[in-house]
Protein backbone atom coordinates (compact mmCIF):
# COMPACT_ATOMS: atom_id res chain seq x y z
CA UNK A 1 0.00 0.00 0.00
CA UNK A 2 1.15 3.81 -0.69
CA UNK A 3 -0.25 6.54 1.10
CA UNK A 4 0.67 9.67 -0.69
CA UNK A 5 -0.30 12.85 1.35
CA UNK A 6 -0.01 15.66 -0.21
CA UNK A 7 -1.23 19.48 0.70
CA UNK A 8 -4.13 19.92 -1.48
CA UNK A 9 -6.47 19.42 -4.36
CA UNK A 10 -5.89 21.58 -7.41
CA UNK A 11 -2.53 22.65 -7.18
CA UNK A 12 -1.88 24.94 -10.73
CA UNK A 13 0.89 23.10 -12.62
CA UNK A 14 0.24 20.54 -14.86
CA UNK A 15 1.74 17.24 -14.57
CA UNK A 16 1.36 17.76 -10.35
CA UNK A 17 1.91 15.29 -8.01
CA UNK A 18 -1.12 13.28 -8.17
CA UNK A 19 -0.75 13.01 -12.06
CA UNK A 20 2.36 11.82 -12.22
CA UNK A 21 1.16 8.48 -9.69
CA UNK A 22 -2.28 8.44 -12.22
CA UNK A 23 0.59 7.75 -15.42
CA UNK A 24 2.66 5.51 -13.02
CA UNK A 25 -0.29 3.52 -11.50
CA UNK A 26 0.31 0.35 -14.14
CA UNK A 27 4.00 0.20 -12.56
CA UNK A 28 2.82 0.15 -8.74
CA UNK A 29 0.67 -2.30 -9.29
CA UNK A 30 2.75 -4.61 -11.37
CA UNK A 31 4.02 -4.68 -7.72
CA UNK A 32 0.98 -5.31 -6.39
CA UNK A 33 0.62 -2.09 -4.72
CA UNK A 34 -2.06 -0.18 -4.07
CA UNK A 35 -2.39 3.67 -4.14
CA UNK A 36 -4.09 6.01 -1.65
CA UNK A 37 -3.93 10.10 -2.21
CA UNK A 38 -4.92 11.96 1.27
CA UNK A 39 -5.19 15.84 1.95
CA UNK A 40 -7.45 17.54 4.12
CA UNK A 41 -9.96 18.47 1.11
CA UNK A 42 -13.48 17.28 1.57
CA UNK A 43 -15.14 14.20 -0.43
CA UNK A 44 -17.12 16.67 -2.55
CA UNK A 45 -13.86 18.57 -3.44
CA UNK A 46 -12.03 15.39 -4.28
CA UNK A 47 -14.61 13.93 -6.47
CA UNK A 48 -14.33 17.00 -8.57
CA UNK A 49 -10.33 17.32 -8.69
CA UNK A 50 -10.27 13.22 -9.11
CA UNK A 51 -12.96 13.92 -11.78
CA UNK A 52 -11.15 16.72 -13.88
CA UNK A 53 -7.83 14.97 -13.74
CA UNK A 54 -9.31 11.50 -14.21
CA UNK A 55 -7.29 9.80 -11.32
CA UNK A 56 -7.87 6.38 -11.74
CA UNK A 57 -6.96 5.59 -7.71
CA UNK A 58 -8.92 6.53 -4.48
CA UNK A 59 -8.75 9.89 -2.70
CA UNK A 60 -8.94 10.35 1.30
CA UNK A 61 -10.47 13.21 2.85
CA UNK A 62 -8.65 13.66 5.76
CA UNK A 63 -11.22 16.27 6.72
CA UNK A 64 -12.86 15.69 9.83
CA UNK A 65 -11.40 15.75 12.87
CA UNK A 66 -9.44 17.23 10.28
CA UNK A 67 -5.88 16.36 9.63
CA UNK A 68 -6.11 13.34 12.49
CA UNK A 69 -4.19 10.89 9.65
CA UNK A 70 -2.20 13.59 8.77
CA UNK A 71 -1.19 14.12 12.63
CA UNK A 72 -1.32 10.03 12.96
CA UNK A 73 1.88 10.02 10.86
CA UNK A 74 3.17 12.62 11.98
CA UNK A 75 2.45 14.28 8.81
CA UNK A 76 0.79 17.69 9.38
CA UNK A 77 1.84 21.04 9.33
CA UNK A 78 -0.02 22.62 11.89
CA UNK A 79 0.74 26.49 11.35
CA UNK A 80 -0.57 25.93 7.65
CA UNK A 81 -3.79 23.21 8.41
CA UNK A 82 -2.51 21.11 5.46
CA UNK A 83 -0.57 18.08 5.35
CA UNK A 84 3.07 17.78 3.99
CA UNK A 85 4.02 15.81 1.17
CA UNK A 86 4.49 12.79 3.06
CA UNK A 87 4.83 9.03 1.35
CA UNK A 88 4.27 5.92 2.87
CA UNK A 89 4.96 2.74 1.89
CA UNK A 90 3.06 -0.13 3.61
CA UNK A 91 4.35 -3.87 3.75
CA UNK A 92 1.70 -6.61 4.11
CA UNK A 93 1.55 -6.99 7.33
CA UNK A 94 0.97 -3.11 8.16
CA UNK A 95 4.09 -2.28 8.64
CA UNK A 96 5.62 1.47 7.13
CA UNK A 97 8.34 -0.15 5.01
CA UNK A 98 9.73 3.50 3.46
CA UNK A 99 8.62 6.86 4.19
CA UNK A 100 9.74 9.93 2.77
CA UNK A 101 8.97 13.77 3.19
CA UNK A 102 9.63 16.23 0.35
CA UNK A 103 9.89 19.71 0.76
CA UNK A 104 6.54 21.05 0.70
CA UNK A 105 6.97 23.03 -2.93
CA UNK A 106 8.87 20.03 -4.26
CA UNK A 107 7.18 17.40 -6.46
CA UNK A 108 8.91 13.88 -4.56
CA UNK A 109 8.52 12.06 -8.18
CA UNK A 110 7.55 8.47 -8.17
CA UNK A 111 11.30 7.15 -8.32
CA UNK A 112 11.36 6.51 -4.21
CA UNK A 113 8.25 4.58 -4.55
CA UNK A 114 9.52 2.00 -7.12
CA UNK A 115 12.47 1.71 -5.50
CA UNK A 116 10.90 0.77 -1.91
CA UNK A 117 8.55 -1.52 -3.97
CA UNK A 118 11.72 -3.17 -5.56
CA UNK A 119 12.86 -3.96 -2.38
CA UNK A 120 9.96 -4.78 -0.36
CA UNK A 121 9.19 -7.65 -3.16
CA UNK A 122 12.10 -10.05 -3.21
CA UNK A 123 11.49 -9.98 0.59
CA UNK A 124 7.91 -10.19 0.66
CA UNK A 125 8.83 -13.54 -1.40
CA UNK A 126 10.76 -15.08 1.06
CA UNK A 127 9.02 -14.44 3.90
CA UNK A 128 6.12 -16.71 2.38
CA UNK A 129 8.61 -19.64 1.83
CA UNK B 1 19.19 15.18 -5.39
CA UNK B 2 17.55 13.11 -8.77
CA UNK B 3 20.02 12.01 -11.29
CA UNK B 4 19.59 10.51 -14.78
CA UNK B 5 19.02 6.83 -14.25
CA UNK B 6 19.36 6.10 -17.97
CA UNK B 7 22.43 7.27 -19.67
CA UNK B 8 21.68 8.54 -23.08
CA UNK B 9 22.36 5.89 -25.38
CA UNK B 10 22.61 6.74 -29.74
CA UNK B 11 19.21 5.26 -29.36
CA UNK B 12 17.94 8.52 -27.86
CA UNK B 13 17.36 11.15 -29.78
CA UNK B 14 20.46 13.65 -29.97
CA UNK B 15 20.24 17.43 -31.79
CA UNK B 16 23.65 18.66 -31.88
CA UNK B 17 27.35 17.17 -32.05
CA UNK B 18 26.83 13.89 -30.34
CA UNK B 19 30.11 13.72 -28.38
CA UNK B 20 29.55 18.07 -27.15
CA UNK B 21 30.99 18.31 -23.64
CA UNK B 22 27.58 19.70 -22.27
CA UNK B 23 23.93 17.59 -22.37
CA UNK B 24 20.92 19.11 -21.98
CA UNK B 25 18.07 16.52 -21.41
CA UNK B 26 14.09 16.78 -21.33
CA UNK B 27 11.58 14.91 -20.59
CA UNK B 28 8.62 16.44 -22.29
CA UNK B 29 5.57 16.49 -23.24
CA UNK B 30 3.91 17.48 -26.59
CA UNK B 31 0.84 19.05 -25.06
CA UNK B 32 1.69 20.30 -22.32
CA UNK B 33 1.63 24.11 -22.21
CA UNK B 34 4.89 24.37 -20.17
CA UNK B 35 7.00 22.50 -22.64
CA UNK B 36 5.73 24.85 -25.64
CA UNK B 37 6.89 27.64 -23.84
CA UNK B 38 10.47 25.55 -22.87
CA UNK B 39 10.45 24.69 -26.66
CA UNK B 40 11.44 28.45 -27.62
CA UNK B 41 13.74 28.55 -24.42
CA UNK B 42 15.87 25.15 -25.31
CA UNK B 43 16.35 26.85 -29.13
CA UNK B 44 17.99 29.49 -27.45
CA UNK B 45 20.09 27.52 -25.26
CA UNK B 46 21.56 25.73 -28.07
CA UNK B 47 21.92 28.73 -30.19
CA UNK B 48 24.30 30.13 -26.74
CA UNK B 49 26.43 27.18 -26.39
CA UNK B 50 26.25 26.16 -30.27
CA UNK B 51 28.49 23.34 -31.08
CA UNK B 52 29.63 22.69 -27.50
CA UNK B 53 25.68 21.52 -26.17
CA UNK B 54 24.04 18.00 -27.73
CA UNK B 55 20.14 18.25 -26.92
CA UNK B 56 18.39 15.21 -26.04
CA UNK B 57 14.77 14.80 -25.93
CA UNK B 58 12.34 11.84 -24.03
CA UNK B 59 9.08 11.26 -24.34
CA UNK B 60 7.10 11.91 -21.11
CA UNK B 61 3.31 11.95 -21.99
CA UNK B 62 0.72 12.60 -19.27
CA UNK B 63 -1.78 10.62 -21.21
CA UNK B 64 -4.31 11.32 -18.47
CA UNK B 65 -4.90 14.99 -18.81
CA UNK B 66 -3.11 15.33 -22.08
CA UNK B 67 -5.58 13.45 -24.58
CA UNK B 68 -3.23 14.19 -27.29
CA UNK B 69 -0.04 13.44 -26.30
CA UNK B 70 0.47 9.95 -26.49
CA UNK B 71 -0.34 9.74 -30.50
CA UNK B 72 1.72 13.02 -30.68
CA UNK B 73 5.08 11.29 -29.19
CA UNK B 74 4.31 8.26 -31.49
CA UNK B 75 3.95 10.40 -34.55
CA UNK B 76 6.82 12.36 -33.74
CA UNK B 77 8.95 8.37 -33.39
CA UNK B 78 7.06 7.52 -36.47
CA UNK B 79 8.41 10.46 -38.27
CA UNK B 80 11.93 9.77 -36.35
CA UNK B 81 11.90 6.04 -37.92
CA UNK B 82 12.35 7.74 -41.15
CA UNK B 83 15.05 10.01 -40.19
CA UNK B 84 13.06 13.14 -39.60
CA UNK B 85 12.13 13.00 -35.82
CA UNK B 86 13.72 16.92 -34.73
CA UNK B 87 11.67 17.95 -37.94
CA UNK B 88 8.15 16.86 -36.75
CA UNK B 89 9.33 17.60 -32.83
CA UNK B 90 9.81 20.94 -33.81
CA UNK B 91 6.13 21.21 -36.21
CA UNK B 92 4.53 19.72 -33.19
CA UNK B 93 5.53 22.29 -31.05
CA UNK B 94 5.30 24.94 -33.46
CA UNK B 95 1.57 24.09 -33.86
CA UNK B 96 0.95 23.21 -29.85
CA UNK B 97 -2.18 25.29 -29.60
CA UNK B 98 -3.99 23.05 -32.74
CA UNK B 99 -2.61 19.64 -31.18
CA UNK B 100 -5.06 16.82 -32.42
CA UNK B 101 -5.06 14.31 -35.54
CA UNK B 102 -5.56 16.29 -37.95
CA UNK B 103 -2.66 18.44 -37.52
CA UNK B 104 -0.30 15.31 -36.65
CA UNK B 105 -1.49 13.57 -40.18
CA UNK B 106 -1.37 17.61 -42.10
CA UNK B 107 2.53 17.23 -40.83
CA UNK B 108 3.36 14.18 -42.19
CA UNK B 109 2.68 15.01 -45.42
CA UNK B 110 3.96 18.13 -44.78
CA UNK B 111 7.28 16.09 -44.68
CA UNK B 112 7.00 14.13 -47.02
CA UNK B 113 6.04 11.27 -44.65
CA UNK B 114 3.03 8.65 -45.74
CA UNK B 115 -0.15 8.77 -43.83
CA UNK B 116 -1.24 5.70 -44.42
CA UNK B 117 1.90 4.68 -42.40
CA UNK B 118 1.31 6.49 -39.70
CA UNK B 119 -2.38 5.28 -39.29
CA UNK B 120 -1.02 1.45 -39.03
CA UNK B 121 1.56 2.24 -36.79
CA UNK B 122 -0.97 3.98 -34.59
CA UNK B 123 -3.19 1.33 -34.33
CA UNK B 124 -0.66 -1.28 -34.43
CA UNK B 125 1.01 0.99 -31.46
CA UNK B 126 4.44 0.32 -32.93
CA UNK B 127 6.10 2.88 -31.39
CA UNK B 128 4.22 2.54 -28.14
CA UNK B 129 7.20 0.26 -25.92
CA UNK B 130 9.74 2.96 -27.24
CA UNK B 131 7.29 6.02 -25.66
CA UNK B 132 6.86 4.12 -22.41
CA UNK B 133 10.45 3.24 -22.08
CA UNK B 134 11.18 6.84 -22.71
CA UNK B 135 8.39 7.74 -19.92
CA UNK B 136 9.62 4.96 -17.47
CA UNK B 137 13.06 6.33 -17.54
CA UNK B 138 12.19 9.15 -16.85
CA UNK B 139 10.11 7.95 -13.81
CA UNK B 140 13.14 6.03 -12.15
CA UNK B 141 15.25 9.36 -12.85
CA UNK B 142 12.88 11.40 -10.19
CA UNK B 143 10.91 13.30 -13.34
CA UNK B 144 8.19 15.00 -11.71
CA UNK B 145 6.18 17.00 -14.15
CA UNK B 146 6.86 18.77 -17.36
CA UNK B 147 8.74 19.80 -18.61
CA UNK B 148 12.07 18.31 -16.71
CA UNK B 149 15.76 18.78 -17.39
CA UNK B 150 18.51 17.26 -16.58
CA UNK B 151 22.20 19.17 -16.86
CA UNK B 152 24.48 15.94 -17.06
CA UNK B 153 23.72 13.63 -14.96
CA UNK B 154 21.46 15.82 -12.42
CA UNK B 155 18.02 16.53 -12.54
CA UNK B 156 17.93 21.06 -12.87
CA UNK B 157 14.95 22.15 -10.65
CA UNK B 158 13.54 25.53 -10.13
CA UNK B 159 12.91 27.66 -13.19
CA UNK B 160 13.97 27.14 -16.64
CA UNK B 161 14.44 30.47 -18.38
CA UNK B 162 17.11 31.08 -20.31
CA UNK B 163 19.49 32.44 -17.74
CA UNK B 164 18.77 29.51 -15.39
CA UNK B 165 19.73 27.01 -17.69
CA UNK B 166 22.77 28.84 -19.12
CA UNK B 167 23.87 29.10 -15.79
CA UNK B 168 23.11 26.15 -14.94
CA UNK B 169 24.58 24.31 -18.17
CA UNK B 170 28.21 26.83 -17.52
CA UNK B 171 28.25 25.80 -14.20
CA UNK B 172 28.26 21.84 -15.08
CA UNK B 173 30.85 23.10 -17.51
CA UNK B 174 33.42 24.74 -14.83
CA UNK B 175 33.09 20.53 -13.19
CA UNK B 176 34.36 18.75 -16.04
Amino acid sequence: MILAFYPADWSPVCGDQMALYNEVLPEFQKHGAKLLGISVDGVWCHAAFAKDRRLRFPLLADFHPKGAVAQSYGAYRENDGYSERALFVIDKNGVIAWSYCSPVAVNPGADGILEALDELAPRAETSHR
Amino acid sequence: MATLKVPVTPEDHIQGDPDAELTLLEYGDYECPHCGRAYGIVKQVQKHFGRRLRFVFRNFPLTQIHPHAQTAAETAEFAGAHGLFWEMHDLIFENQDRLGLPLLFALTEELGLDPQGLRDALTAGEFEPRVRRDFLSGVRSGVNGTPTFFVGEQRHDGPWELENLVTALEARRALV
